[in-house]
């Protein structure tokens, strides 16, 4: 598939940028939030299945590599660009009003909380075809409706290629279920996010 | 080739599994359904966060195979209908030592302080099926307090209300809590609070004797009774900050002088006003201590 010119003017047009994965997808992300550049002007929300008995170290990690401000969500935050939002362990996270996030309890989806389904779900209702989804590495089939539904609202999403996934399960489930626009190698998402 | 072999195994996908996405409902569709409750039933859920309140109608909706007239119909013209939609969009997940370092926080920072009343009541708001009410139980009869403590435990659901009441927890439920109360730094086992059913654990009696579970609706009901701990966790996370602010009033008055509030570990005061009539004894962990009566 490949890098195109459509599929650059809409990564260019997006205001937020969605990272989604499970299982396999901590190394690629971690890249992605290394080569943030300030002044990159769109909000980045990280939804990663993580255990909940470790609730710091993620933002630790990425935190040490990130050149933009980076926070773990709380309940109300606001939404603001150049800044890097990381979904907490054991709620799920949603959009308001399109401007701040609220949290939620509720059951786990696809035995995971938070789910990428439920922030993807929410940011198509709430940004329509302002967003650029990508989804990574992961051995469940979180993520996939999610996916759908930001395609269905214009949003550009990016699954993964399930050959250079660690664990295909995720992102493929994601084309299966047609909710993806472009399927990329890895170096390709990089080098797409550099443009 | 790999994509056709997954193909195959996605054909296992069961419906209950699968995440709620229907026909999303409109903002006006939501708006007319939260002014038919409040007309209707009388609860108002106009200041609830939208987002989370339209994936639990949608969810009702789901389970209930039903669209959005159908709904109002029920919701108009069935009235044994409304008890099931409000136990279906209230959210009653919930653990026991949910958050182990909150545990902990209020074992070392506050309960030293409580531990000077003469009584100590506590109010767990929005209580659910119990499990917080009885985590603060133990952690008082650990610290030996329980036997002048009396803990309130209100939700605007009565049937999650009498599950509280009976304390009674699936094994499975119970290996999650046991595993949280490891966490929270205790040395003690959780089982040993638990009499052992079939496939259930239930909370020992003396731990249900200091307890009272009743409904309490946050939003329409006043103070009922003066408290020197409030717990109100992750109930906020689905209110506006206009709500929370009210709420937050309540809690105020609810509360003796130096009486502690603990909200969720994601749940902060941001309210001018409130910040300063709480003092904060642990940011990270959300615990607050009124000030300035």
């Amino acid at each position: 598939m490949g890098i195109d010119e459509n599929i650059i003017e809409r990564w260019h047009n997006s205001g937020v940028l969605l990272l989604g994965g499970s299982a396999g997808s901590f190394k690629p992300i971690l890249q992605v939030v290394r080569n943030l550049k300030p002044g990159f002007n769109k909000a980045v929300i990280i939804i990663i299945h993580r255990n909940k008995d470790f609730p710091s170290e993620i933002e630790k990690l990425f935190g040490g590599n990130c050149l933009l401000p980076l926070m773990e969500i709380s309940d109300k935050d606001k939404i603001a660009k150049n800044t890097v939002y990381i979904a907490p362990a054991n709620y799920h996270t949603l959009i308001e009003n399109g401007d701040y996030f609220s949290l939620d309890v509720s059951e786990a989806v696809w035995h995971s909380k938070p789910a990428i389904d439920v922030t993807f779900e929410s940011a198509a209702d709430e940004y329509k075809d302002h967003c650029t989804a990508i989804l990574f590495s992961g051995g469940n089939q979180d993520g996939a409706h999610g996916m759908l539904k930001l395609r269905e609202a214009g949003s550009l999403t990016i699954a993964q290629h399930p050959d250079d996934a660690e664990m295909p399960e995720m992102p493929a489930a994601a084309i299966n279920l047609n909710g993806v626009d472009y399927v990329l190698r890895t170096a390709e998402i990089f080098e797409l996010l550099n443009k | 080739m790999r994509l056709q072999a997954l193909d195959a195994r996605l054909k296992f996908v069961t419906i209950l599994d699968m995440d709620v996405s229907t026909e999303s409902l409109t903002a006006g569709q939501m708006a007319e359904l939260i002014d038919l409750v409040k007309e209707v039933h009388g609860f108002d859920f106009s200041d609830y966060t939208k987002a989370s309140l339209k994936r639990r109608i949608t969810r009702v909706m789901l389970i209930k195979k039903t669209d959005f007239y159908n709904l109002k119909h029920l919701l108009i013209n069935e009235p044994s209908f409304f008890q099931e939609f409000l136990e279906e969009i209230t959210v009653n997940v919930t653990e026991m030592f949910r958050d182990p370092s909150f545990y902990k926080a209020l074992n070392t920072q506050v309960l030293p302080y409580l531990s000077s009343y003469n009584h100590i009541k506590v109010w767990s708001a929005g209580c659910s099926s119990g499990e917080e009410a009885y985590s603060i139980a133990i952690l008082l009869k650990e610290a030996g307090l329980y036997e002048k403590s009396f803990i309130y435990g209100t939700d605007i659901n009565t049937v999650v209300l009498k599950d509280a009441r009976k304390g009674i927890y699936s094994l499975k439920n119970i290996k999650t809590h046991a595993g949280n109360y490891q966490l929270s730094g205790t040395n003690a086992s959780l089982s040993a609070y638990f009499t052992s059913l079939y496939d259930a654990a239930a909370i020992q009696n003396e731990l249900r004797a200091n307890t009272l579970f009743a409904v309490h609706n946050l939003i329409s009901d006043t103070v009922f009774n003066e408290f020197q701990l409030i717990i109100c966790r992750n109930v906020f996370i689905y209110f506006e900050t206009s709500l929370q602010e009210k709420i937050l009033e309540l809690f105020y008055n609810s509360l003796c002088p130096f009486g502690f509030l603990c909200l969720g570990s994601k749940e902060t005061i941001r309210s001018g006003l409130f910040k300063t009539k709480f003092r904060t004894i642990n940011q990270k962990e959300n615990i607050y201590q009124k000030i300035g009566d």
